[in-house]
């Protein structure tokens, strides 16, 4: 696939391009993040064309160098522009571009006097299409003719390069050959040596030989038409029509993977690749399903797709990305796979930076910035949960977070076709990175920024779902039960006849609550069992909430449910308890954080709270609540 | 399957995008000459916007027959059936 399938889509782009204003600096960073959407070509077109309007020469003072890049071809180019000039804007970076006249490549880089002289860019871009490349090339050719083609054509791409190198003192970068050419032998093409499908192969190893000795840089067009097939790439009958040979599909693809070279030569790809755990990295929640209980490893599809996303982690980490972790987990328990689980690829030393603890991601990823000292931008977050992606997008967008599906053989695809850690050299230094910042750890010094959680809160249009505990949800309560260890008040287990007896009970009740909001369906996220004294307490019998909806109001605005429901029943107050256990202590404050008063505590750590109903005023949330 | 309405409904919003605007009114006799920079560019926008957006392909014969908006309509209904 040619699309940018690992940039989110904006539902209301199309209305936030129309609004954006004529006040520079604003436009620009409304156009930046217009540009980090999934655009096809035609909204990269109009994304280019409102910014090249509004801001005719650029915003006036910008972090990143100004790019004038000439583009250089034989062919119709005028279509690949705007996905260029748009994946700077996705980048940050403002880019000129130039084109030359039809087929004039070779003329205007000769003639001083020429446009492109007078453009005087600072970066070329050689995008010669294979049919020019391959000109005279005949099936008819023997060997040594053949041979003497290559070796003609070699010597005027390094011509080329010489004379873009001379006249402009600039980094190139070359497209290699597309390999669009059909075979005429057959799958022995390699035995026909006037072959023009095997002239462009041999001729892209030629060249990234020759560019290795004459410090120029490839366009990987061909390795990109391999994964992606030929044909998203070059439609034949565009080419006689209009002697495009990228595809303009094509062209927001072609236009990034220039972007992301401009954005490596100024030292502006992506450092660390930072990692949530729980269901990215292994499938299921340490907290919840023990080490026993995620899927890692050999014996299931699932678990080998996290090890094999976990390898591709590793490799990244290997070439000099640095690797964090950035979990909502108690660290305890977050750790225990990297230093006892069997199935574990990445060991705790491969980490640079790792942060577990139950604060949002925005202040973490800030915190895992600052520890290791180095820029937010540098920064790429994988999390398989929409929400803390959206959350991240929202507070640091600057940030780069890749939209993922759950099924994590989707990773390291999105990393790697994203390209956010395009590198253009390796060096030993990067190849011993890791623990180099392993030993500048600086834990101690934290702080946390304030991130602005309320507007993120309200922008969300959560609404919360709740029904009495019903037959079609039997299984799914009782799984909850059985299986939440985290958030969960009492650790309460029940089966399949306890729950039908609470649905029977009059003075008791069951809730099942849902969570929806504009990402999606959260599905069941808690479980309340209430039961009424005889002196008109209620018991909050089970209180228990998936953590994947901590730190969304869900717990007050719960709390506002079981209040009313405990009046329906006539009760006076509500009673809360808190029983340890190993892996609920997250949970050992809930009563107090929500008002209640503690009325004893006993020496295990456990506590009772009371609730006055009288007194009790509902907390404000920005969740709806619906009866479903 | 589509109804007539639905594919000009659909080209509207393809031809809006391609010229950022939302004032063109798509009608059968609309040709190039109505639309200002309507030109081959934009004409192979259109077309691959088309294509994008019912997952079909216009082979060249096609594309050559095409003179008006009524003609490139009748074309997507026959071929999304």
């Amino acid at each position: 696939m040619t699309d940018l399938h690992w940039l989110p889509t904006i539902p209301d782009w199309r209305q936030r391009l129309k609004a954006i204003p004529s006040e520079p600096a604003t436009a620009w960073d409304n156009a930046v993040a217009l540009a980090n959407a999934r655009l096809n070509f035609v909204l990269t077109n109009a994304l280019d064309e409102t910014v090249r309007r509004v801001l005719p020469n650029g915003p006036e003072t910008l972090a990143t160098k100004r790019v004038r890049l000439a583009v250089l071809g034989s062919s119709t180019l005028a279509h690949l522009l705007a996905g260029i000039r748009a994946a700077g804007l996705r980048r940050g970076i403002w880019i000129d571009t130039y084109e030359n006249d039809y087929g004039q490549y070779l003329q205007e880089l000769s003639e001083t006097d020429s446009p492109l002289h007078a453009f005087k860019p600072n970066a070329v871009l050689i995008a010669l299409d294979a049919y020019h490349l391959t000109a005279g090339v005949t099936a008819g050719m023997d060997a040594e003719t053949a041979e003497a083609a290559l070796t003609e054509m070699q010597d005027r791409l390094r011509e080329v390069w010489r004379l873009a190198r001379e006249a402009f003192r600039c980094p190139i970068i070359q497209q290699a050959a597309l390999p669009l050419h059909l075979s005429v032998l057959g799958q022995n093409e390699h035995r026909l040596p006037g072959s023009r499908a095997w002239f462009v192969s041999r001729l892209n190893a030629a060249m990234r030989a020759m560019a290795e000795a004459e410090g120029v840089d490839i366009l990987a067009v061909d390795e990109r038409a391999t994964r992606d097939g030929i044909g998203k790439w070059h439609d034949t009958a565009l080419w006689h029509r209009s002697k495009q040979e990228v595809s303009p599909t094509a062209s927001p693809l072609y236009g990034d993977l220039v972007g992301r070279w401009l954005a490596a030569k100024q030292g502006r790809s992506f450092k660390c690749l930072v990692m949530d755990l729980d269901n990215t990295l292994w499938g299921g929640v340490i907290g919840d399903d023990g080490m026993d209980g995620i899927v890692l490893g050999q014996g299931s599809p699932l678990g080998e797709a996290y090890t094999a996303f976990q390898e591709y982690a590793r490799e990244l980490s290997r070439r000099g990305v640095i690797l964090a972790v950035c979990s909502k987990n108690d660290e305890a328990n977050a750790l225990e796979p990297f230093e006892k689980h069997p199935d574990m690829v990445l060991k705790r030393g491969d980490i640079a930076s790792f942060v577990a603890n139950w604060s949002n991601k925005a202040d973490n990823i800030r915190a895992i910035a600052q520890e290791l000292n180095i820029g937010l931008d540098a920064l790429c977050f994988i999390d398989d949960n929409p929400f803390e992606r959206n959350l991240v997008r929202q507070e640091l967008p600057m940030v780069a977070v890749p939209e993922v599906s759950d099924d994590p053989t989707g990773y390291p695809v999105a990393l790697a076709d994203a390209g956010y850690f395009e590198g253009l050299s390796v060096t030993d230094e990067d190849r011993e990175r890791t623990s180099q910042y392993q030993g500048n750890k600086a834990r101690d010094a934290l702080k946390a920024a304030v991130t602005d959680l309320p507007s993120y809160l309200r922008g969300l249009e959560m609404q919360l779902i709740w029904k009495r505990f019903d037959k079609i949800g039997l299984q799914r309560i009782v799984q909850l039960i059985n299986k939440s260890n985290q958030f969960n008040l009492t650790t309460r287990r029940y089966t399949d006849e306890d729950v039908i007896a609470v649905m029977a009970d009059p003075d008791a009740f069951g809730l099942q609550l849902r969570l929806t909001d504009r990402f999606g369906d959260n599905g069941i996220i808690a479980i309340i069992i209430g039961r009424l004294q005889a002196n008109k307490d209620l018991e909050i019998d089970t209180w228990l909430m998936s953590c994947r909806v901590l730190g969304r109001q869900v717990e007050p605005t719960t709390l506002n449910l079981i209040a009313a429901e405990a009046a329906k029943l006539g009760a006076r107050r509500l009673v809360g308890t808190y029983i340890p256990t190993k892996k609920n202590a997250m949970v050992k404050e809930h009563y107090v954080r929500l008002g209640f008063t503690v009325m004893d505590s006993d020496a295990a750590g456990g506590n009772r709270n009371i609730l006055d109903l009288a007194a009790f005023t509902p907390a404000e949330t920005f969740i709806h609540v619906v009866e479903g | 399957m589509a109804t007539e309405a639905e594919i000009y409904g659909d080209l509207t919003e393809i031809f809006h995008d391609v010229f950022m605007r939302d004032d063109i009114k798509l009608s059968p006799e609309l040709t190039a000459k109505g639309v200002q920079g309507w030109d081959s560019f934009k004409q192979i926008e259109i077309i691959m916007a088309c294509e994008e957006k019912w997952g079909i392909k216009f082979n060249t014969r096609e594309l050559d027959a095409l003179r008006c908006v009524g003609d490139l309509a009748t074309m997507v209904g026959k071929k999304i059936g």
